[in-house]
């Protein structure tokens, strides 16, 4: 059975970058934006993706949306698409980006090829959810979601590989901007979900030491190194794939975008907020577990912004946990760990470096700024 | 201290002083001292190391070395009967030739292209051994049988989170000692308790009893030797992999590959992980560096997520041939692994290589033969010391190449009887005294293809001397 | 450039060769008299043991195997067949022949391990003198060569460390070990074997090097020891691995130091110097040792004079006039490995250290320097490649590069530019150790056998690939092309219906298929 492509191209994404603007949501930047002289870039990129797959182009089915939502560019490069949907030519919104991912959902396509931004990984991960793996091509200002390829070739060649079913799959943040408050030099961003991304884990051949963890490996040997270290105290556990692993492990139900408690390795509270919290840990001894958030490295500040300030005092500096994977720690590039309570008293206490617990009796120092 | 200095050696071409020259010119620097300076001068050493002056000579160099060597008495020209967990075997010169091609001797770690050939030879290797032992999935050799028991142990202990092992009293103290290494983490993390299952004191094998008792619920395996290490064939394989089973534990068998034209294979009764030594399939003894362990299990995933040394697996290539790689078994999605699978390195590859060259020699009717030969002469070996007046050999007839001998009666010890022979260019068995102290003044021979009728009555002629 | 192309042999694997009926050897026919009172072998092993049919080994002819063992040999790209400089971390460097001509001598190949000590003097002798050497080497005051490999080594120390503690009732609160993340990854995997926890500091993007303010946050009470590379595989020597040492003793906890980087630190920095109480080599990397297709090796392990009586045993000692072997030691850790280690490799580099001698053996340090750095100046001038940490702008012996440029430009990679080279007739390079750090890495390491003409050479195949990742990357991504044969298929290699260890794996699954 041939495979099927699903692409969507937001055809303004990337235009505010050029003349300043940080993104172009709202059809009021967007005039500013081509008031300035900005020229769209998304179909360059999605050409450059399309190319990549040549090689397999005449074994799959390509789905898209009219215009320049996704048909022109895959004429330009030769295919022959299969066109759903409607849109009116020139004035796209992120209401035709949603109602592309719900044709090709409903047309059950193998993989969403998205060229876009961040408000673009969004719009789709409401529609699609994980239900079918999606892989963005970078076209916007900043790429603060992790399920963007390093850049259009990157994303073509991973596309190519993963319909020729050479890789698997795993789980990349999706990150809600507030670009309002972006464009204001505030970054505000909240973890929104997670979507299925291509990804090539590098195949380990020359490996004189014998096996290296998997992804999946790694996420439980973690899990392991903090259940079987659990005391008596409340856990505060925070978002993310890493953190809700432990409650997986416990056979426990867990909100993975929100902040959950366990006590006795039983689940006490989800979903709460920092009242909530407060309320609960009131004089009791408690730990707090938190991951790495996006691709900037956010302990806290970024999507679990329930563990405030007045948690983190409560609760104290020893008695926070972060939990990484050394791939994780790796992708900062260096990069210290951020910190960004509204108190500026308990970012200071937090600097420093930090154990950072990376699998089963392992830990990595790394620093906090 | 030497005052020779190196201006020019055959192993250093940049030492050529226009070379050099021309080389800091390129980088930059005056001279080397514009190299050094990332480390500090209070760590330096400033002066010269203390050795004595080079031979730069080849052939002063082989003189000095060779006359060195020469003090050893080889068993060339001693007779020898010692085993132990290193023994004598036959190496067909087409094994030496293979081991020495320079091609293999300095290959490393290159992939499937460009060595190609090691890794066949490779495969080659855990195919055949595949065969021996009636096992799907074989690894690349460990240091040692020691190691690759080691390895086992902690391999069920990672399966079924258990924290005990069962191993057989009559075992080699060396490997022993190195299994306590690695499982005795003390009161560290992942520590392994180790209890030893007692002997039948007539036959030499597993006291069902003691096993039966000592098995429990935090029983994570059961490792026996098969032959033991004093000789004896175990004959109740299926019976204590009865009761390890139904304890929930695996069966290790640690075994003598060279005995595998003769013997069943461990998968026969029961063994779950098969280990063993590598050494009696065509590689010399060298002083005991010719040692090598393997490990090899079902083809089951459950296993081989666990295995911490190499598993070469064959695939295809895009035009259709074949080529090789490294099982990466850690991408499947089964039980779940959180601890790490311990480590590997640089083990044995030339000596797996001449395991795999000496089986090919070999061949099914050979294997067999050669066992057949084996057994022959050790238990004609016993025999005629049985005959000695005040020798005996210990535990049950159903040995392989190695038994036990006892002085007790010649009133003689283990040592006088061993200085004599020694003087007599014969080395003994190795005395077991010190390790198994319940066993009197006890040796343990090993006799095997080598041992011609001449060789063994030379060895009871002179053993009947050396009681008189 | 030079055309090549390896050899293709299409040598079928063994199992699907010879007849039935041949063999390969014969061995010597049993005597009338041991026929006559000995009973049929089945006689000796009980009835469940016997073997009920013979094994599934191919049969073939002696000639043929032989043939069939040196094509594979020929497919085989030894380090003395080629420029071998990119295997970084490996020290592939020349083996003289003068020693494998030693070690075939059966005054070595025949000696049994458990031989009296009277009997085996020479191979005592040798042991003894090697063990002053590299005492002098390091700085340490014993060493033993029972460890059949690196990791083993490794692994000794971090047992030495456990054993210290130990009888120090340190444990189990002296459960963790500091370490790099630069280091070899034994030096985390062989202490976790051990028992202990691991920290791993980050490097300082900058230097490559940890900060010792990450040190100094890593140690507590539970510190048992530090275990570190230095140089670590960058290249880059950590400058303050003294204060390291310092820090990690103040805090009760013991030093390792793992040198398996030490062909550029011969003669001129020694383990003593920086304070560590007990340092690993591989004798079969710096020391001359031939690799021998991953082994036999050796990790020859040193301590300080206070951590002597853990060490393994037996010890050679020497009373004058006789060298003895000494099992006397209440308080060692026992056996690493089975009887001596491999004393082969303890033999080459006896005579490889004869035949250097001091001011040799600082040569070779020198020489090595120069010629990685030598080979940095011309790597960098290649468009696509980058130094890994540009700041630091000394290596010693090996460098790490970084082709990102190169992967970001053109979508060729290391793991391409590594299959490629090899149509050259160079052994392909190292990429690193795992995690990647330093993306799209590369790890040569010239030492000093290579010439000036070598380094040239490769530097020149490196230009061409990068080139031709530019002008025809397809070339690059479906390497190899002139080599045994072609891109291999990863995929069965992590699937149990496909992968297969044994050929009677192969047959089943290809059955089912």
């Amino acid at each position: 059975m041939k495979k099927k492509l699903g692409l969507i191209v937001n055809p303004i994404a990337g235009m505010g970058g050029s003349v300043g603007l940080k993104g172009t949501d709202g059809n009021k930047i967007l005039s500013q934006a081509k008031q300035l002289g900005a020229i769209p870039i998304a179909h360059i990129r999605t050409t450059e993706a399309l190319k990549e797959l040549s090689s397999i182009k005449d074994s799959i089915d390509l789905y898209t949306y009219p215009y320049e939502m996704g048909e022109e560019e895959a004429k330009v490069c030769s295919y022959s698409p299969i066109i759903l949907g409607l849109i009116s030519k020139g004035k796209t919104t992120s209401l035709d980006t949603k109602n592309a991912a719900k044709d090709l959902l409903n047309n059950k396509v193998d993989l969403i090829l998205f060229v876009g931004g961040d408000g673009t990984a969004r719009d789709i991960y409401e529609v699609v959810g994980d239900k079918i793996p999606v892989l963005g091509v970078p076209a916007g200002v900043k790429m603060h979601s992790s399920s963007f390829a390093i850049n259009p070739r990157a994303a073509g060649s991973l596309a190519t590989k993963f319909l020729q079913g050479l890789i698997d799959l795993r789980e990349a943040e999706v990150m809600d901007i507030d670009e309002e408050a972006f464009r204001q030099n505030v970054l505000s961003a909240k973890l929104y979900g997670y979507l299925k991304v291509p990804h090539e884990e590098q195949m380990v051949q020359n490996v004189k030491i014998g096996s290296v963890p998997s992804q999946h490996e790694t996420i439980e040997s973690i899990a392991w190194e903090i259940i079987s270290n659990m005391k008596e105290d409340y856990y505060i556990i925070g978002p993310g794939t890493t953190t809700k692993s432990i409650l997986k492990k416990l056979n426990l139900k867990y909100s993975l975008l929100g902040v959950d408690i366990v006590y006795q390795k039983k689940l006490i509270a989800s979903d709460v907020n920092e009242k909530q919290i407060l309320k609960i840990i009131d004089g009791k001894k408690t730990k707090i577990v938190v991951t790495v958030i996006g691709g900037q490295g956010y302990l806290f500040g970024r999507g679990n912004q329930q563990i405030s300030s007045k948690v983190i005092k409560k609760v104290g500096k020893d008695n926070i946990i972060i939990i990484a994977s050394e791939d994780k720690i790796i992708s900062l590039k260096g990069n210290p760990l951020l910190v960004d309570t509204n108190d500026e008293e308990i970012n200071e206490m937090l600097k420093g470096y930090f154990r950072v617990i990376t699998g089963y009796r392992r830990s990595m120092m790394y620093r906090i700024a | 201290m030497s005052k020779e200095r190196v201006n020019t050696h055959p192993y250093i071409p940049n030492l050529v002083s226009e070379v050099k020259q021309e080389m800091l010119r390129d980088i930059g620097v005056e001279n080397i001292e514009g190299l050094l300076s990332t480390i500090p001068k209070r760590l330096r050493l400033n002066r010269l190391l203390d050795f004595p002056d080079p031979l730069l000579s080849e052939l002063d160099l082989k003189k000095h070395v060779s006359e060195i060597l020469s003090k050893n008495k080889p068993c060339t020209e001693y007779l020898n009967f010692l085993g132990a967990g290193c023994w004598q075997h036959y190496v067909p010169a087409v094994v030496d030739e293979i081991v020495h091609r320079n091609e293999f001797v300095t290959a490393y770690a290159g992939n499937t292209y460009s060595d190609l050939g090691k890794w066949q030879a490779f495969f080659e290797f855990q195919s055949m051994m595949g065969e021996l032992l009636e096992m799907d999935a074989v690894s690349l050799p460990t240091f040692d049988w020691g190691t690759a028991a080691s390895f086992a142990i902690r391999m069920a202990s990672r399966m079924n989170s258990k924290k005990e092992t069962l191993v057989p009293k009559i075992i080699s103290p060396e490997r022993l000692s190195i299994i306590k290494n690695f499982c005795n983490a003390g009161s560290l993390s992942g520590n392994i308790e180790i209890k030893l299952i007692d002997y039948d004191p007539k036959t030499g094998l597993i006291d069902l009893q003691d096993l039966e008792n000592k098995l429990s619920s935090n029983t994570s395996s059961v490792y026996i030797e098969n032959p033991s290490y004093l000789g004896t064939i175990e004959s109740q394989g299926d019976e204590i992999a009865r009761l390890t089973h139904n304890n929930g534990a695996e069966l290790i068998v640690g075994i003598d590959p060279i005995s595998l034209g003769l013997l069943t294979p461990p998968i026969n009764y029961g063994g779950d992980i098969v280990c063993g030594e590598i050494q009696s399939l065509g590689i010399h003894m060298n002083y005991g560096g010719g040692v090598g362990g393997f490990i090899a299990t079902r083809d089951d995933p459950r296993y081989i997520a666990e295995y911490p040394t190499h598993l070469v697996s064959i695939t295809d290539t895009i035009d259709g041939g074949f080529g090789f790689g490294y099982c990466t078994h850690d991408r499947t999605l089964y039980a779940v692994r959180e601890e790490g699978k311990d480590f590997t390195g640089t083990t044995v590859g030339l000596w797996t290589i001449a395991a795999a060259v000496y089986m090919a020699l070999l061949g099914p009717n050979c294997i067999k033969e050669i066992g057949q030969a084996i057994i022959k002469r050790s238990h004609y070996a016993e025999k005629m010391l049985n005959e000695i007046e005040g020798i005996e050999t210990l535990f049950s007839p159903h040995f392989f190449k190695e038994f036990v001998v006892n002085f007790d009666n010649s009133g003689k010890t283990v040592n006088d009887v061993n200085k004599f022979l020694l003087d007599h260019k014969i080395f003994g068995g190795k005395e077991i005294v010190k390790d198994f102290p319940e066993l009197g003044q006890s040796s343990l021979y090993c006799v095997t293809e080598i041992h011609s009728q001449e060789d063994i009555t030379r060895l009871t002629e002179t053993l009947n001397q050396a009681i008189k | 450039m030079r055309k090549y192309h390896a050899p293709v042999w299409n040598e079928p694997i063994i199992m699907e060769m010879g007849h039935k009926g041949e063999r390969g050897i014969a061995i010597p026919v049993i005597e009338e008299d041991i026929q006559k009172s000995t009973e049929d072998s089945e006689f000796y092993i009980p009835n469940k043991m016997i073997r009920k049919s013979l094994p599934n080994i191919p049969e073939i002819s002696q000639p043929h195997i032989l043939r069939h063992y040196l094509r594979l040999s020929q497919q085989t790209l030894g380090m003395a067949l080629n420029i071998d400089l990119g295997m970084g971390t490996c020290t592939m460097k020349h083996s003289p022949l003068i020693n494998e001509e030693l070690v075939k001598s059966p005054y070595f190949t025949e000696i049994h391990p458990l031989q009296d000590d009277s009997t085996i003097q020479g191979i005592l002798e040798i042991i003894y003198k090697f063990s002053r050497y590299i005492c002098e080497i390091s700085g340490m005051d014993e060493f033993t060569f029972q460890p059949g490999g690196g990791a083993l080594g490794i692994f000794t120390n971090a047992c030495l460390i456990r054993k210290y503690h130990e009888i120090n009732n340190d444990l189990p609160e002296r459960n963790e070990i500091i370490t790099t993340l630069f280091s070899h990854p034994a030096d985390a995997a062989c202490p976790a074997t051990a028992g202990f926890k691991i920290i791993t500091l980050y490097p300082n993007s900058d230097t490559g090097l940890p900060d010792i303010e990450a040190l100094k946050a890593a140690v507590s009470k539970h510190t048992a020891g530090l275990m570190i590379t230095n140089p670590e595989d960058t290249g880059i020597f950590n400058p303050m691995i003294d204060e390291f040492v310092k820090i990690i003793h103040e805090a009760g906890g013991l030093c390792a130091y793992d040198q398996a980087n030490s062909n550029a630190l011969f003669g001129i920095t020694r383990a003593r110097e920086a304070g560590f109480d007990m340092c690993h080599f591989n004798i079969h990397k710096a020391f001359s040792s031939p690799h021998g297709c991953m082994g036999p090796a050796c990790g020859a392990v040193g301590v300080r004079k206070d951590l002597t009586e853990f060490l393994p045993v037996p010890r050679v000692t020497f009373d004058g006039s006789k060298y003895h072997l000494d099992y006397d030691r209440p308080n060692s850790i026992g056996k690493m490995r089975e009887f001596m280690g491999n004393i082969e490799t303890i033999l080459r580099a006896y005579s490889w250290i004869m035949s250097m001698g001091p001011d040799g053996l600082r040569k070779v340090a020198e020489t090595s320097i120069i010629n990685i750095n030598y080979l940095i100046k011309k790597l960098t001038n290649i468009r696509g490649i980058t130094l890994a940490y540009p700041k630091q702008n000394i290596r010693l012996d090996q460098a790490r590069f970084s082709l990102k440029e190169l992967k970001d430009e053109t979508d060729v990679g290391t793991d391409d530019v590594a299959r490629r080279i090899v149509d050259f007739g160079v052994q392909e390079y190292f990429t690193s150790h795992h995690p990647w750090v330093v993306q799209e890495p590369f790890l040569p390491e010239p030492c000093e056998t290579y010439s000036k003409e070598d380094i040239d050479y490769w530097v020149e195949i490196i230009r061409y690939v990068c080139e031709e990742a530019r002008t025809n990357p397809e070339t690059v991504k479906t390497a190899p092309h002139s080599q045994t044969i072609k891109k291999i298929n990863t995929k069965p290699l992590n699937d149990p219906n496909q992968w297969a260890l044994t050929w009677r794996a192969y047959i089943k699954k290809k059955r089912k298929k």
